[in-house]
């Protein structure tokens, strides 16, 4: 199955046959103390660091969340998308749990974007899901209902389903526009959870057909040497048919990773990306050296 | 073993989360007749703390927190009935919950440990805790305190939320409304009409005794 996000201008395609999905984490104040007070005051200068350093990070998507403690949400969503589709053209992931922000970020959009996210709780669903037919956009589902997210993988698998079904039936959303979140728990709290997260990812990928993506650092949330776990985590994700994840863009020992399990898992043929990578880091070191000589 | 060597052994298993050999300790300082408050407060509650420092300053990590964090909720399980017996009046009740939209509760439980450990009667509504649900469970359990957690940006507006309903429900001047949660600061916790807020399980424990102290003077 595949699912086709749309800048104005270009586009990317998610599916298991395709190389894997990076949608850059970065633009989120949560957890960035100063990139929020800049928010209090409408100041959107940290997003364009944010999207230069994702992009030649090897971001294929961006994700654009607003969600800070006193300010204006709504507005500044909007205000953000606009700014990130004049600095780059690939397609955005619109993120937040208000409505009336995700509204405003797909209005100011151009093209079809990805919106994060919608649960299993029927409130939720009646406000959210009208948006994306809407505008015609996709959306990740996330299989936790009003009570918590569930541990056991097959009532993942059965809320996901749940959810898939409304969705399509209900709100007549093609169902290769519905990419499904199987859960990334932090492995520090308990350390079965990963396990679990694969077995989940594997039970909707094979059971629903549908593309999956999750928020990977979450995973090592709370431990030390973060980098490699999720270095690791990614392609273990992979493997078990995770398609795309809102991730780290920015560090090359995982964005590496993820490139090298894109070639072991037959995407990508011949191993041209990966050599052309080579390439070009090699040409970057010989041009730092050359201009260190001169 | 002496008391002393009960007490350092309690200290030292619960910091390394060493949960059976706590059991084990805890249940020969009761059999040797060692007060529970003295294994309470001479051993687990410093050792606890000193675990919440070694994470505050990042040399220790999450899943370490939690071991310690269980091995001090063992012990409890077993001082729990000797303290009521002993006339140690629980200190006050204390409603927690995850706000709703919130999964998150490492640090809640861990909260609620520590609030146990200093002799609160602690009553947990898990996570995605709408409003309703705390206004219906203040009206069962008539807490002192009720503490929200959230963890993301975007979960935080529900204490307002929660308040305000607490407000309608004319329950405000009845409770303490205590918030904390990684992104939560006191400016936030001033802005949405709560009474506290704590930056750690050591500081929202200490708080939480004020708050009760001043009610009860009050």
């Amino acid at each position: 199955m595949h699912t086709v996000l749309r800048s104005a201008t270009a586009s990317v395609t998610i599916g298991p046959d395709q190389p894997f999905c990076i949608i850059g984490e970065r633009i989120n104040p949560t957890g960035r103390k100063k990139f929020q007070e800049q928010l209090r005051v409408e100041d959107l200068s940290a997003v364009e660091v944010d999207v230069a350093q994702q992009i030649a990070g090897g971001a294929m998507m961006l994700d654009v969340n607003m969600g800070a403690p006193l300010v204006d949400e709504v507005k500044l969503l909007g205000d953000a998308v606009r700014l990130v589709q004049s600095l780059t053209d690939v397609p955005l992931c619109i993120d937040s749990s208000v409505v009336e922000a995700l509204e405003s970020g797909l209005a100011a959009y151009e093209g079809k974007a990805l919106v994060n996210s919608v649960t299993m709780e029927r409130e939720r669903i009646e406000l959210i899901l009208p948006l994306v037919k809407r505008y015609g956009a996709a959306v990740i589902a996330l299989p936790n209902d009003e009570e918590a997210i569930p541990e056991d993988p097959h009532r993942r698998l059965e809320l996901a389903k749940q959810l898939v079904g409304i969705a399509t039936d209900e709100y007549g959303i093609p169902i290769e526009d519905i990419v499904v979140d199987p859960l990334a728990m932090p492995i520090g709290a308990d350390h079965t959870l990963a396990m679990k997260t694969m077995e989940a990812i594997h039970l909707i990928s094979t059971e629903i057909g549908v593309n999956t993506t999750l928020g990977a650092s979450n995973v090592s949330f709370g431990m030390p040497d973060r980098h490699t776990l999720n270095a690791v985590f990614l392609p273990m994700a992979m493997k078990a048919g995770l398609t795309s994840a809102i991730m780290d863009a920015r560090t090359p020992q995982i964005v590496t990773a993820v490139k090298g399990a894109d070639l072991m898992m037959g995407n990508d043929e011949w191993g041209a990306t990966w050599i052309a990578a080579h390439r070009a880091k090699q040409a970057a070191t010989q041009a730092a050296e050359a201009a260190a000589q001169a | 073993m002496t008391p002393d060597e009960i007490l350092k052994g309690l200290y030292d298993e619960t910091m390394v989360g060493n949960k059976p050999a706590v059991l084990e300790l805890t249940q020969e300082g009761i059999d040797s007749g060692l007060p529970p408050e003295r294994m309470l407060f001479e051993a687990l509650i410093p050792s606890l703390e000193e675990v919440g420092a070694r994470f505050e300053r990042g040399d220790w990590f999450v899943p370490e927190m939690l071991i310690a964090g269980k091995a001090m909720a063992g012990a409890l399980d077993l001082l729990r009935p000797l303290l009521a017996q002993g006339g140690v009046e629980s200190v006050g009740t204390f409603l927690m919950g995850t706000v709703k939209g919130d999964v998150h509760d490492i640090g809640k439980n861990l909260v609620n440990i520590m609030l146990e450990g200093a002799g609160f009667t602690v009553i947990d509504l898990g996570v995605q805790v709408p409003p309703e649900k705390f206004v219906a469970a203040i009206e069962e359990h008539q807490p002192d305190i009720v503490g929200m957690s959230a963890f993301l940006t975007t979960t935080m507006p529900m204490f307002k939320a929660n308040i305000n309903a607490i407000e309608k429900a004319g329950l405000r001047d009845k409770v303490v409304i205590m918030v904390g949660g990684a992104p939560v600061t006191q400016e936030y916790a001033d802005v949405c009409g709560a009474d506290g807020y704590a930056a750690d399980a050591a500081t929202a424990v200490r708080k939480a005794k004020d708050f009760v102290a001043a009610k009860r003077a009050g």
